[in-house]
């Protein structure tokens, strides 16, 4: 409710000799102010040189860029006089964008690209794995002893056959036989005259290099390598996959090629996919899928149906209760109510799940308290029936969320003025009349927004669902995974999780985006309704 | 001279032990060991994200069943054993292998058995039938007791009675691995197990709505001669001084009634820098049999190196369970294992409670997991 104001600066364009005079009684106690805003963004500098430091190391440039940048900024809004909303709103600012634009903008990407399991790291990183994983130790091989030697900065293997017989060989040169070498106690070969023995401490400085270190035995690369996984014993191994970069190819020991099939992963002509793969962005595939996976398609209109039901119920049940609750705790010459009220907020504080989890035993058909005592024995199946599940679930979520809506209720009706009550009750209205015409109006009025929130809350109430029913009960001769409780955001969670090549994070954001879509025409529809409210004030 | 350190992500019970061992691997060895406690359930998922950062841990402590989606995520690398891989039970090895290649170095093997309250049934039945006839005429509330779920059954507890019809979920090739492309779900023996559990559900014998808390509290209250569970539920058991035996688990379908084997250990990274210095951790610090004596006092789960694994036969239960698990199979550890579980544990719920025909039921559970696993 802003009110244009008749002195605003735009309407009265007067010198800014009134704002000057404003400042001078700051001086006597801005020394202190000073100091404090010095410690503080040295503070803030000194981990920003930190991490600043910590990307250089790493060659992050990107990062570092926006970290230079931020620091630099904030440095200047506090260092220069003048900016004071500036001032105020930075730190919000920031916050707002590392923990809300950063999320929302990184999900929005993620549901761009194919990142998932086996799709989750760069394209380098995927061929390092592949060829890691093509070492096949040849079947029946000894174990070889080893000395790591190094000469002009090239490792060599200096091996001792399972005969005794020494031979010294690196990654250029196949192994040949030495005859002039030392040996220790047990006749391993340690030493050769111009070579420098590397013991288990001197290999830790470069430890990728030993273990990538492969050297064939003779010159003919299909009898296969040597290397040693910890630099004292040698396995002689053949690798199944070899990688040629310059036509980005891997080809296995048939002969058969694997391709980048442009799907993230080295694929062959039959469609055999080399693990594992890397993320690449794909467009508007994950979308797509969104829309055409049979999972979802199928039980889509009856799980969009449960979700608005189950959101608006679960709003309806909780306002409706929290309501007369917060109206019957609010007789001003009521006994204890500060107790009462004490308990009736006490489902608040515990987390959902826990809750979820409680009930799930309350409601267990032959062994819960709920069975057992209440209804003396019965065998009532509260989370095995698709309605009762619905019931129940709808039930446990009134438990946990009435507590809520008696609090704001409670604060909304204290905040009505007493006057007006009395006003009507004057005027001859009987108390009905006088709630219903006059205290539920203004209490809409604050009360809207928050029930709004509340209702796209529990439309991706995962927590409850997930913890008491997980969706079900399910009827599994229908072929869809779908339970009778699942709402959109469970549904998604075990198509985009559960199903195929496992977690796939690239459709579970585009999923993500369009609930959002679906939360928000919902929510900006009922904040224009709420609008007609605040007519009345 | 060497600057870095090992990071190794363990959980909680295990970091006391390790503690130790990466000591004397400092003083030894001169590398610096940075035991970092997470919560087991939480390390395969937090580490399939963070390796590829190249942040990620060096080691992790982690159940064999996780290998086949670190393989398939490129995160861990193979560990090559050598002759050492003879001293660990075959089922250790076999379970932390993936496509012909050695991944971890196993710590713990466990599995399940039939336990047995001898004041109620002096004698081990021979067949489950048997079991249930013993346990019917024991006048105890259940003739038997397994922990299910209300939505979810337990696969895994029910598994041993499925295998007895000779119904594995992939099958199973010479070298004793799973083939994840044939699935072994459907086949005849899998219909007949459907139609037993049908049976077992309408005959009140199986109940979903008994968890494995109140099946525990039952047994511990001498409510059942019989209880199919593992080793972690031994603790209640002797506190309450049940009289207990371990046995083999009866068949129900002729066949050997072979329990899934779960085994843990630990997994080195693909993107670790500090091979030789993980490698060296591993397979001459963890597999020694102090330290795999020692994880064994502290987590009650059977040594996977055989010298400690013998010597902690000389407490009866782990001897009885690790016979038990002698007939057992790896938990299959292929990436397709988490589709299974759910369709099947769903399936089995209906089945017990009688919500179709089984054989039906049972079909349509074998095309969803084919048709997922085919993508």
């Amino acid at each position: 409710m802003s009110h244009p104001s008749p002195a605003s600066p735009l309407a009265a364009p007067v010198p800014p000799a009134p704002a000057g005079a404003l400042k001078p009684p700051r001086s006597s106690s801005s020394t202190r102010g000073i100091l404090i805003k010095i410690a503080l963004l040295s503070i803030i500098d000194a981990i920003a040189v930190f991490g600043l430091f910590m990307l250089f190391l790493q060659e992050s440039w990107i990062p570092f860029a926006i970290v230079l940048a931020v620091t630099v900024l904030v440095n200047w809004i506090y260092l220069t006089p003048g900016w004071l909303p500036a001032k105020y709103l930075t730190p919000g600012l920031l916050f707002l964008a590392v923990f809300q634009i950063f999320v929302v903008v990184y999900s929005g990407y993620i549901a761009f690209t194919n990142y998932g399991d086996g799709r989750n790291g760069t394209k380098d990183d995927a061929i390092s794995t592949i060829l890691l994983t093509a070492q096949e130790r040849v079947p029946d091989s000894p174990t070889y002893r080893v000395t790591v030697l190094e000469q002009f900065g090239e490792y060599f293997f200096l091996v001792t056959d399972p005969e005794g017989e020494v031979s010294l060989g690196s990654a250029d040169s196949p192994l040949e036989r030495v005859t002039d070498f030392g040996t220790d106690s047990t006749g391993r070969a340690d030493s050769v005259p111009g070579f420098t023995t590397l013991g288990f401490a001197d290999l830790l400085g470069n430890q990728r290099a030993i273990t990538d270190l492969a050297v064939q035995v003779s010159d003919d690369p299909n009898d296969g390598a040597l290397r040693t996984p910890d630099g004292s014993n040698a396995y002689l191994y053949l690798s199944s996959l070899s990688y040629d970069a310059a036509t980005d190819t891997f080809v296995d020991r048939q002969g058969t090629v694997y391709r980048d099939g442009g799907d993230g992963a080295f694929v062959n002509d039959s469609g055999r996919e080399l693990i594992p793969g890397w993320t690449i962005t794909v467009g508007f595939d994950n979308f797509v899928k969104a829309f055409t996976t049979e999972n979802i398609r199928g039980p889509l209109i009856s799980v969009t149906i449960w979700t608005f039901a189950f959101a608006i119920l679960s709003v309806a049940t909780t306002f409706a209760l929290g309501l007369f609750l917060a109206i019957v705790f609010n007789k001003p010459n009521m006994r204890g109510k500060k107790a009462y009220r004490l308990i009736m907020i006490l489902p608040y504080a515990f987390p959902g799940f826990l809750s979820g989890l409680v009930w799930l035993g309350l409601f267990n058909e032959d062994f819960g308290y709920i069975n057992q005592v209440l209804f003396g024995g019965a065998s009532i199946p509260w989370l095995n029936d698709p309605w009762l599940a619905k019931f129940s679930v709808l039930l446990v979520n009134l438990w946990l969320g009435f507590p809520y809506m008696f609090l704001i209720c409670t604060g909304a009706l204290q905040s009505i003025p007493e006057e007006l009550t009395e006003a009507a009750t004057v005027d001859g209205a009987q108390p009905w009349a006088v709630f219903r015409l006059i205290k539920f109006p203004l209490l809409l009025v604050s009360v809207a927004p928050l029930l709004i929130s509340s209702f796209a809350f529990n439309f991706n109430n995962f927590n409850i669902i997930y913890m008491l029913t997980g969706g079900g009960p399910r009827d599994v001769s229908a072929g869809v995974d779908a339970g009778a409780t699942d709402i959109l955001i469970t549904l998604v969670y075990k198509v985009a999780f559960g199903e195929g090549t496992g977690r796939d994070y690239g459709l579970a954001s585009a999923f993500a985006i369009l609930i959002f879509f679906i939360v928000a025409t919902v929510s900006i529809i009922s904040f224009r309704q709420t609008k007609a409210l605040e007519e009345l004030n | 001279m060497f600057e870095g350190s090992l990071t190794v992500w363990v959980d909680a019970d295990r970091a006391g032990v390790l503690e130790d061992i990466a000591a004397q691997f400092e003083e030894e060895r001169g590398v610096t060991v940075e035991l970092v406690t997470k919560d087991f359930g939480a390390i395969r998922d937090d580490f399939i994200t963070q390796a590829p950062t190249g942040n990620g841990p060096d080691i992790i402590v982690g159940a064999h069943d996780w290998l086949g989606k670190l393989v398939q995520n490129g995160v861990v690398a193979p560990l090559e054993l050598g002759d050492k891989a003879g001293e660990f039970q075959e089922v250790a090895i076999t379970a932390m292998s993936y496509e012909g290649q050695n991944y971890g170095l196993p710590y713990s093997v466990e599995n399940i058995a039939m336990l047995r309250n001898v004041d109620l049934a002096a004698d081990e039945p021979a067949t489950f039938d048997d079991l249930i006839a013993a346990g019917e005429a024991s006048g105890a509330e259940y003739p038997f007791l397994v922990g299910l779920d209300p939505a979810a059954a337990d696969p895994y507890h029910l598994y041993p009675l499925q295998a007895s019809f000779g119904a594995p979920v992939f099958e199973i090739t010479a070298d004793g691995t799973y083939d994840p492309t044939a699935l072994a779900l459907g086949n005849e023996g899998g219909e007949a197990f459907a139609i037993q559990l049908a049976e077992w559900g309408a005959a009140g014998i199986l109940n979903t709505n008994i968890s494995g808390d109140i099946a525990r509290e039952e047994f511990v209250a001498g409510k059942s001669p019989f209880f199919l569970t593992g080793p972690w539920n031994l603790p209640a058991i002797q506190e309450a001084g049940i009289n207990y035996s371990i046995d083999p688990i009866p068949s129900a379908g002729g066949e050997t009634a072979s329990p899934f084997v779960g085994v843990q250990g630990f997994f080195i990274s693909s993107r670790s820098e500090n091979t030789l210095a993980a490698n060296e951790f591993l397979v001459n610090y963890i597999g020694t049999e102090a330290v795999q004596t020692a994880l064994y006092e502290v987590g009650g789960r059977a040594p996977a190196l055989l010298t400690a694994f013998e010597a902690a036969k000389s407490n009866a239960d782990v001897a009885a369970f690790g016979e038990v698990g002698a007939n057992g199979n790896p938990m299959p550890n292929v990436p397709a294992m988490d589709v299974v579980w759910s369709d099947w544990g769903s399936t089995e719920v209906a089945i017990i409670n009688g919500q179709g025909d089984p054989v039906e039921l049972w079909r349509a559970m074998v095309e969803s997991i084919q048709s997922k696993i085919d993508g």
